[in-house]
């Protein structure tokens, strides 16, 4: 998956990634050809006391110094432009692809986790590119290069390196193995003292009322002691990498120095080039060392861009018309006929043998117990899912064949979790309907009954709302949401749930001048309290996915047992009568 | 901004920069630069004496740190040197070799300068030769032999420290986390009302995790980085001054490479961080608000934004990378250039008979050496800044005002009947803003006290105050005659029971969160418990049973269940005084009568304050207290206030007979 992503997006940066191996290739061999340069001024320079000689060959290593700084700019400047157009990409395509997906896949995912997917997982991968651009790719050319000029050293003494780079990549690759496993428990730890605390925070009046600190104190005190329990193994092992990797590289030249001596005292190695050959000794086992540890992210890696394939190879469920219907006749007239749904996979459908006329001027109500299918129904109208069995109509046209802007320009939905978006008041009344004057939003805000609380802002209009409307109350974001779905001016009205934060009088005043300033349009209410919809011209009563009962109020009471037992538990006999 | 990672050396003994990732890589690791930018204290000085301070307990163990750093440091440094001398010996041999057996070195000199090679006799004149005599292993044996040891003993010592070291700073991390805990226990709830939870998670976790990266970080290198880089200049000198002095031209140059990178580098990755979050704040919006983007038909102006915003995150971090990306070559450049000046000027030196060529080796190691603990200490000072901010946050924290100590000594009532008195009593939230005014009330034992009243009316804060949440600013409040001001909280509240609107429970077993309510209960009684409230039905219906996992916000059992099982909890603490807040909204109708038999059952001759939200439940409660802006506005029986026409009736004519036009 991780090579599919990286061959995928990095493609049309594929002229980058060329220059970032070029370059990253001259500054390798440059580096590489510092030491043997070296050498010569030892051998040739030193030892025959040739000055001139020194100070040419300096020249040129000074040169060749240059030009490795220029050629490693170069390749950095590639490789950042590489590894961020890839991660804009990757970001890009993300994002398109969840702003198609239906209610269904966004569900199936989360929004939290397509969050994840989209931040951190891309972030994650395009680390991986960037370090793989600007320092990995010339690890093995350092390596197999430094190995080369070093066997061109012709000292004999290649059976040290032979030696000495197995026992570093062995070595490192223990203290990884062991390290990864690790930090994985480090921060499940991490996440249990933040699990533990953030219980506390949330339940600390609780915790107080029923006098448990001392309890939650020491669930903490484990968790705190597990964390550092981890975090000390961690420590230590990682307190052995330098020692060790010292160890490897110190007596690798204490060897070198040895055995060369011999070969020189035979007379079949100058001393230069066993300097050189030191220098490459440690130039190929820093080299491994280096690809060893940013190994370590490619596991991660290839877990985020798994997360990121999968977003990616999800398609919509709801596919928008070919040809879509772009005209409606009649005003709001909405229809069900044999509805049903299921999850994929479920055996039970969500909803079945779903049928019902919603019109114009007329309130739908739906009621039921939690589960019972109501948000899934109303979420069917503007195509958030689509029905897997019989069709829903609008009109009389198949929603699936109307043109999805059509759609939705005549549907007002009130979602159940009353979400607004970070900016004023007035940036989310609009939402729906930009070019709205301040006359039609506080004409919105008083039939909502948000007019008074919305004018007791510093602000007004102008207050600032947070980013899920975090910053006003549950009731008022509920009255708020209703208004944006009023200045929208729809047809059709789908209220799910929307009043159950209001207390039972504002809900009642809200009614009423809903009643009165959408009189013609097609409402649909889904509700739990049978306050809220005792004045509706159809009541639905939905159990299991099914309708159970339809009728007014007075005549589900007389024929609806499910409806009385509902009625029953909210109201007394003598006042439902 | 410094990239802490390992690179390419040429030299033996090169240390490289420290731990080049703390978390694996990629997670703020050895890029420095894909984390945050770092933070400054506001104070610096007074928090960081404070944080080094807490480190006092540990000091035998820190002077062992050091102890050992300066060890290791000292081996480190000295093995350069050492084989320079190594390669001293096999040089002289060669040359040795080269010279005509039996003669001194004076002859062997002169005999090379009659014969025209001055150059030569310049560098023999400069060396330790005996003519004719090849390697002299037995010194060369001694001599790497000592290397070796040394170099062993460095590592070792330098990992006991490493050991040390880490022990010290998480313990120090250990006791930090402890505090907090003990700080969260002992702040007042108002406390909480200010500060974001988020806000709080994240000081216990990301800035304690950031202290004790720092720390450990800061600890280990700053000691090493610090002695390496005094003694390798001492070993330059020792070498050779003129060259020490070249070496030293370093010092500048590498400071005015780095900060002048950083400088400009800081600036892209604030902006980097602030195109980071705003894509992502838009990213979470367009994600949270998904259906309500489409159906309100703004799905192409969400996209279109987020394009703008995409491209400006990938211009800030292009040119965030690629800034901080030059800090590596460049450093390696001024490394490879003072390499040229010594070796060509070293070369000059051996040439010339001044200098040996251990001597130039060992200079070249000590000059690799010495810029990178350089670059490190720059690094360290960003390091240093982010932990100290850090601690910074921890200590605001652990400095706020405490709730007021329990008296000492507390009174206790006598008799447990739940007899409780409100006496003029006057509180305020907020210091020019009243809530509750000189409200005077009795509860008789036994007695069911219903309050009712819009949002905001004040009903939870009657709650907060019996259970001693927040403190009362007049009057006093009693239970059983005593005042529960002169009580010890632990006293008061293990009196009280109470059963709140957002359902908490802990994840654990369904049998350990009933059993919270008195950890001391057998089993029997958490079943009987159960029984009552109705919760051992639906925990019969549970694969596991009573050992049914809830997970972390209790999400395998419904909203209505949650809220048995707090009623359960209560029932099983046996207090004599119960406050229950009523709110169902989010319960179905029939498991919501389910939890109005379940409170029944729990009100069963207990004094209890119902917050009521609807009025159907509350109609034989003994008493009604209609509450407006703090006050009480009305009181009696559902009858008696109902005849009466005012708040209450029209608070229950709107829930129940509202008509709809």
């Amino acid at each position: 998956m991780l090579l599919t992503l990286l061959r995928r997006y990095l493609r049309p940066h594929v002229s980058l990634i060329a220059g970032v191996v070029a370059f990253q290739l001259v500054q390798s061999l440059a580096s590489l050809s510092l030491p043997s340069l070296n050498a010569n001024i030892i051998d040739n320079g030193i030892a025959k006391g040739d000055t001139r000689y020194i100070l040419v060959t300096g020249g040129v290593m000074l040169a060749l110094t240059l030009l490795q700084v220029a050629a490693a700019v170069a390749a950095v400047y590639f490789g950042a432009k590489a590894a961020m157009g890839f991660g804009r990409d990757v970001r890009e395509a993300i994002f398109v692809r969840v702003g198609e997906f239906s209610e269904r896949e966004v569900s199936r995912f989360g929004a939290p986790s397509l969050i994840t997917r989209t931040t951190n997982d891309i972030q994650q991968v395009q680390t991986l590119v960037l370090m793989t651009c600007t320092m990995l790719v010339s690890a093995p050319m350092l390596a197999i290069g430094g190995i080369i000029m070093a066997l061109q050293q012709d000292v004999d003494l290649a059976w040290i390196m032979f030696v000495a780079v197995p026992v570093m990549l062995v070595v490192i690759g223990l203290i990884v193995s062991r390290m990864v496993p690790l930090f994985r428990q480090m921060q499940a730890r991490i996440d249990s003292v933040n699990r533990v605390l953030r219980e506390q925070l949330t339940g600390i009046r609780v915790v107080r009322a029923f006098v448990r600190e001392t309890l939650e104190t020491d669930r903490f005190e484990k968790a705190n002691a597990d964390v550092t329990e981890t975090a000390v193994s961690a420590g230590r092992l990682f307190a052995l990498v330098f020692p060790v990797i010292m160890l490897i590289m110190n007596v690798s030249s204490v060897a070198v120095l040895w055995f060369g001596a011999s070969a020189i005292d035979r007379g079949t190695v100058q001393i230069g080039a066993l300097t050189a050959f030191l220098s490459y000794l440690i130039q190929i086992l820093m080299a491994v060392m280096m690809a060893t540890f940013m190994s370590i992210m490619i596991p991660r890696a290839a877990v985020s861009a798994e997360r990121i394939g999968e977003v990616l190879a999800t398609s919509t469920s709801v596919v928008l018309p070919l040809h879509p219907v772009t005209e409606l006749r009649s005003a709001g007239v909405v229809e069900l006929r044999d509805v049903e749904f299921a999850y994929p996979g479920a055996e039970q459908p969500v909803l079945r043998n779903l049928s019902f006329v919603a019109r114009p001027g007329e309130t739908t109500a739906i009621i039921g117990s939690t589960g019972a299918g109501k948000s899934t129904l109303v979420n069917l109208l503007p195509r958030l899912f689509d029905a897997t069995g019989g069709t829903v109509l609008v009109d009389g046209v198949d929603v699936r064949e109307l043109d999805p802007d059509l759609l939705w320009g005549r549907i007002g939905l009130v979602p159940q979790r009353a979400y607004l978006f970070s900016g004023t008041v007035a940036s989310n009344l609009r939402y729906g309907n930009p070019q709205a004057t301040d006359d039609e939003l506080w004409a919105a805000l008083e039939t909502a009954q948000a007019k008074d609380f919305v004018q007791e802002m510093p602000d007004g209009l102008n207050a600032p709302i947070a980013q899920g409307g975090t910053n006003v109350s549950g009731g008022q974001r509920q009255r708020l949401a209703i208004a944006r779905a009023l200045v929208k001016k729809s047809e059709i009205y789908v209220f799910d749930d929307s009043f159950s934060a209001l207390d039972t009088a504002t809900d009642a005043r809200l009614r009423r001048a809903l009643a009165k300033t959408e009189k013609e349009a097609t409402k649909i209410i889904v509700a739990q309290r049978v306050s809220t919809i005792i004045d509706a011209d159809q009541i639905l009563v939905l159990e299991d996915g099914e309708i159970v009962g339809r009728g007014t109020h007075d005549e589900l009471l007389a024929a609806s047992e499910t409806y009385r037992e509902i009625v029953d538990s909210q109201l007394r006999a003598e006042e439902a009568a | 901004m410094t990239a802490r990672a390992p690179q390419p050396k040429e030299s033996p003994v090169a240390r490289p920069a420290g731990p080049p990732m703390r978390r694996g890589p990629g997670g703020g690791g050895p890029w420095g630069s894909m984390g945050m930018p770092a933070e400054k204290a506001q104070t610096f000085v007074p928090s960081a004496k404070r944080l080094v301070g807490r480190l006092r307990p540990h000091r035998a163990g820190l002077l062992a740190v050091l102890l050992l750093a300066v060890v290791s440091v000292a081996f480190g440094v000295s093995g350069p040197r050492l084989l320079g001398e190594a390669t001293n010996v096999i040089f002289s041999g060669i040359v040795s070799s080269s010279l005509p057996a039996g003669a001194t070195k004076e002859e062997a000199i002169a005999q090379l300068r009659s014969a025209g090679n001055n150059a030569r006799a310049d560098l023999v004149s400069g060396m330790t030769v005996t003519p004719g005599r090849g390697i002299d292993f037995a010194a060369l044996r001694k001599v790497l032999g000592l290397v070796l040891a040394i170099y062993v003993l460095a590592s070792v010592f330098s990992a006991l420290q490493g050991f040390l070291l880490t022990a010290i700073v998480q313990k120090t991390v250990y006791t930090l986390r402890e505090d907090i805990e003990t700080k969260v226990n002992a702040l007042p709830l108002s406390y909480f009302d200010r500060i974001q939870r988020g806000e709080l998670l994240s000081r216990v976790t990301n800035d304690v995790d950031n202290i004790g990266q720092s720390m450990q970080q800061t600890l280990s290198q700053l000691v090493t980085s610090l002695l390496t880089v005094v003694g390798v200049i001492v070993m330059m000198f020792v070498i050779s001054p003129v060259l020490a002095l070249v070496a030293l031209v370093t010092i500048p140059l590498t400071l005015f490479v780095t900060s002048a990178i950083a400088k400009r580098s800081q600036k892209l990755f604030v902006a980097q961080w602030k195109h980071t979050g705003a894509l992502n704040g838009q990213v979470e919006e367009a994600y949270s608000g998904h259906a309500l983007v489409k159906v309100f038909g703004r799905h192409r102006e969400v996209e279109q934004q987020f394009r703008e915003k995409n491209n400006e995150l990938y211009a800030a971090s292009f040119g965030a990378q690629f800034v901080s990306g030059i800090i590596m070559p460049s450093m390696m450049f001024v490394g490879n250039l003072v390499y040229v000046a010594i070796a060509v000027v070293g070369g000059l030196f051996v040439a010339g008979g001044s200098m040996t060529l251990g001597g130039v080796q060992a200079f070249i190691q000590y000059s690799r050496q010495f810029t990178q603990p350089l670059g490190q200490l720059g690094s360290m000072a960003n390091l240093m800044q982010s932990g100290v901010a850090s601690a910074e946050r921890v200590f605001q924290l652990l400095d706020a005002e405490e709730q007021r100590p329990d008296p000492v000594p507390a009174q206790s009532p006598a008799t447990a009947t739940g007899r409780l008195e409100f006496e003029h009593v006057s509180f305020r939230y907020e210091r020019d803003k009243p809530l509750i005014k000189d409200l005077s009330l009795v509860a008789l034992p036994g007695q069911t006290i219903a309050i009712v009243g819009p949002t905001g009316a004040g009903k939870t804060t009657l709650v907060n105050l019996i259970m001693r949440f927040y403190e009362i600013d007049a009057g006093r409040i009693t239970l059983d005659g005593v005042d529960i001001a002169q009580m010890t909280r632990d006293d008061l509240r293990s009196r009280m029971g109470m059963v709140l609107q957002d359902t908490w429970l802990f994840a654990g077993s369904i049998r350990d969160n009933i059993a919270y309510g008195r950890p001391s209960a057998t089993d029997e009684e958490i079943h009987a418990a159960a029984k009552a409230t109705y919760v051992d039905r639906f925990v019969h219906s549970l694969p596991n049973g009573y050992d049914t996992l809830l997970d972390d916000e209790g999400g395998n059992v419904s909203a209505g269940e949650k809220q048995l099982l707090t009623i359960a909890r209560a029932f099983l603490a046996r207090p004599s005084v119960l406050i229950l807040d009523e709110a169902t909204s989010s319960v179905d109708t029939r498991t919501e009568l389910l939890v109005q038999h379940a409170m029944h059952a729990l009100r069963q001759d207990r004094t209890s304050f119902v917050i009521a939200h609807r009025l159907s439940t509350i109609r034989d409660a003994d008493l009604i207290l209609v509450m407006e802006h703090g006050d009480i506005v009305e009181q009696g029986t559902h009858a008696e206030l109902l005849s009466k026409g005012g708040a209450y009736f029209a608070l229950y004519t709107s829930q129940f007979a509202a008509p709809v036009a």
